[in-house]
């Protein structure tokens, strides 16, 4: 494993040395097996990673602090997993990462880098400036994989032709949690939320989803207390009473709060009147990836990260994870490390990933999105898998989670 | 096995069972949830004994005498080797990290094993217990078959996707082919002609031409009302006249019947639930099949292609030997 790392190495000050996409991989790690003919070096699939880096506002647990180079390590790893498989064929890869500070340097590297040469790029950025890249006149021939945003509005009406999705939308997440709860016969549902716009995208989400599969939301409630100073030695008083005040008189089986910064939504367990399970974006939670997660040999995927990182492998890594393994699986099905035609490989039929979800993933022809089962899983454990049993589709019953084609409204110009 | 025992089963197999098998056969199941390996004799088919192994057993294979099983206890990061007489384990070899499967060679002197959080096949000597060499393969390195003359080692991975030829003299990867997504067993025809390697993830069976290091077909599963994600074949069994051959489909519950001149499947047999690996008995009349999900064996009657029998055994079954 050191080998790799430093392999890794290798190649990161490769790519801030160079100019342009590189000619030759820094070596692998270990020398091939299959001997290479020493006067022709590999091809090289050249990926960029583009990322706004944001300073990310603490969490409510003190115990969760995000990392700080979440998304890029998922990244570096599929860089390597990539590596590995492409010393057998001849092809070779390299990842030219480009961390901006703000939103003009993020456009300002895109451009640099299409001049260079670059086609598949792997983005970590917010809806907004995902929209001014895809619409630069540079962008034209370019392939945005989008890896960390959940925006249904970027699959729907502000899609656009030169971007794919790798995590499930903020539909496909509250599909997979209604589905469960529907399983469940837990029917009548309490909604808490947030004040963040984020928040009101997620309870969008979460009202549609329920009236898609037939659950009741019986009270839909802002949540607006601000408790002040928790970390008081009397702190857990005051919000222990706002919880029971808050879910008093109402008859629900599951409370479901839609926080996505976590702001409140782990004090609502245990506290309201009521002894009721929480579920959306605290307590069970639905995800593209998750800690507790081992089946479908995802044991090895995590065991891969931690040891590269020394910390777990967040969703907004497994995306970008899922990004660089796609651009591979495209190198090295198709044939060609050519930017171009690797991202057309993306939007085959024949296309599929393999990501450790016992399925094969496929971007949907008609919004780009990533089919893909969604785990739900609290801190500790995994609950289930959805979609669930008997949600049946003519197609592809991973259809069931998010907008389907009848109902999309992606009509790019 | 001890003489009453040996009586009892007698008794239960002329009395239960057309299809019968030799009498003093046992099958041996590793549990990777458990942490053991069931016993159980294959007349009666009650369970003989459990016994605790290292942690998260996988891969099992029987050593060329028949009186020994090799281990692989993944998360214990070794081999284990299981005394069949005594039913204890007697020896532990070493493996490299996380080994999850490996391959006898025929002279029974060398355990080829992958090491699936290494990317590395390692090469064991038993006698001297030691790791001799590692061979690096693709990502997840999984399944492992060797040919017939023990010359040609064939190993897939999982992530990379790919069936690795490699000389067993020279150490030297021969060949890489593609084949489906994360491919999970490699099987080899009786006379060394053909490869067979199942893709989990991929849904498909790949053929491949030994000789060529080419995949010559590509076998696809369809079964009404089940969705094709469910689909994904991991274990392959092929019969000694090489006519047929079983393929275990996963959360399918099936297994595939297929025959191996046309490759069209004439059968699906429905199983426990996700079942994952095979094992003929001796007389090749039955097959076992291990149901990691509804925790059983299912007996298939080869012949009259029904599935006769389950057995309650550990929690996660994984692997099924057949020991004489």
């Amino acid at each position: 494993m050191s080998n790799r790392r430093h392999g890794l190495i290798g190649v990161f000050l490769a790519g801030l040395l160079m100019a342009g996409p590189v000619a030759h991989a820094a070596p692998p790690a270990k020398a091939p097996d299959t001997k290479p003919d020493p006067a022709k070096a590999d091809p090289v699939a050249n990926i960029a990673y583009l990322a706004l880096t944001q300073k990310r506002v603490l969490p409510l647990s003190f115990l969760d602090q995000p990392p700080d180079d979440d998304g890029v390590q998922g990244a570096r790893l599929a860089l390597a997993d990539n590596t590995t498989t492409g010393r057998f064929i001849h092809q070779a890869y390299h990842l030219e990462e480009a961390l901006e500070p703000d939103a003009d340097a993020v456009v300002a590297a895109f451009k640099r880098l299409v001049a260079q040469g670059y086609r598949a790029f792997v983005t970590d950025v917010p809806a907004d400036l995902l929209l001014r890249l895809a619409d630069l006149a540079e962008a034209k021939d370019a392939t945005l994989l989008d890896a960390t945003t959940t925006d249904d509005a970027l699959r729907g009406d502000k899609c656009r032709r030169n971007v794919l999705h790798l995590l499930p939308s903020r539909a496909m997440l509250a599909d997979a949690l209604m589905q469960y709860l529907a399983v469940k016969n837990w029917r009548d549902i309490l909604l808490v939320a947030g004040p963040n716009p984020e928040d009101k995208l997620y309870a969008d989400a979460l009202r549609k989803s329920a009236r898609k599969f037939r659950l009741k939301i019986v009270a839909d409630k802002p949540w607006t207390y601000d408790p002040g100073a928790r970390r008081t030695d009397t702190g857990h008083y005051a919000i222990g009473a706002e919880v029971a005040r808050f879910t008093q008189g109402l008859k629900y089986d599951v409370l479901v709060v839609a926080d996505e910064g976590d702001n409140f939504g782990d004090e609502l367990g245990y506290r309201a009147t009521d002894p009721r399970p929480v579920a959306g974006t605290q307590g069970l939670v639905p995800a593209a990836w998750a800690r507790p997660f081992e089946q479908w040999g995802a044991t090895q995927l995590q065991a891969r990260f931690l040891k590269q990182t020394g910390r777990w492998m967040t969703e907004r890594d497994y995306g970008a994870w899922m990004a660089v393994r796609a651009l591979g699986e495209a190198a090295t099905r198709g044939g060609s490390v050519e930017g171009a035609a690797m991202t057309a490989y993306l939007r085959k039929p024949e296309f599929e990933l393999a990501a450790f979800k016992g399925a094969r993933l496929s971007f949907r022809g008609w919004d780009g999105q990533l089919r893909q089962p969604v785990l739900l899983a609290d801190a500790r454990s995994l609950v289930s898998v959805s979609p669930q049993p008997g949600f049946l589709h003519e197609t592809s019953e991973l259809d069931t989670l998010g907008t389907d084609q009848p109902e999309t409204t992606c009509h790019p110009s | 096995m001890p003489p009453k025992l040996m009586m009892k089963a007698t008794l239960t197999v002329v009395a239960l069972l057309s299809a019968t098998p030799a009498l003093a056969e046992r099958l041996l199941v590793s549990n990777e949830k458990d942490n053991t390996i069931t016993v159980v004799d294959a007349g009666s088919l009650a369970v003989i004994k459990t016994v605790k192994v290292g942690a998260r057993p996988r891969g099992i294979t029987l050593s060329k005498d028949g009186k020994a099983l090799y281990i692989c206890t993944s998360d214990a990061d070794h081999i284990e080797v299981l005394d069949l007489a005594s039913l204890t384990v007697t020896r532990t070899l070493p493996s490299g990290p996380d080994p999850e499967l490996f391959t006898l060679s025929p002279d029974g002197k060398t355990l080829y094993v992958s090491n699936e959080n290494d990317n590395m096949v390692s090469v064991l000597d038993i006698t001297s217990g030691r790791i001799a060499t590692e061979i690096p393969v693709g990502v997840e390195p999984e399944g492992m078959g060797i040919s017939p003359d023990g010359k040609i080692l064939v190993n897939t991975s999982e992530t990379t996707s790919m069936a690795h030829f490699i000389d067993t003299q020279t150490h030297a990867v021969l060949a890489n082919v593609l084949v489906g997504s994360r491919p999970r067993v490699a099987q080899w025809t009786k006379d060394g002609s053909l490869v067979w390697v199942s893709a989990e993830v991929g849904g498909t069976v790949s053929i491949i031409d030994a000789a060529q290091r080419k995949v010559i077909q590509t076998i696809r599963f369809e079964i009404p009302g089940v969705p094709k994600e469910s689909i994904q074949p991991v274990g392959i069994q092929l019969t000694a006249d090489g006519n047929t051959a079983f393929v275990a489909l996963g959360p399918a519950n099936r297994v595939a019947v297929i025959d191996t001149h046309s490759y069209q499947v004439k059968k699906y047999l429905l199983v426990g639930q996700r079942v994952w690996n095979l094992a003929f008995s001796g007389d090749g009349k039955r097959l076992y099949t291990t149901n990691g999900v509804s925790n059983d064996l299912s007996v298939i009657d080869v012949d009259a292609l029904k599935v006769v029998k389950s057995v309650p055994v550990g929690r996660l079954p994984w692997g099924v030997v057949v020991a004489p």
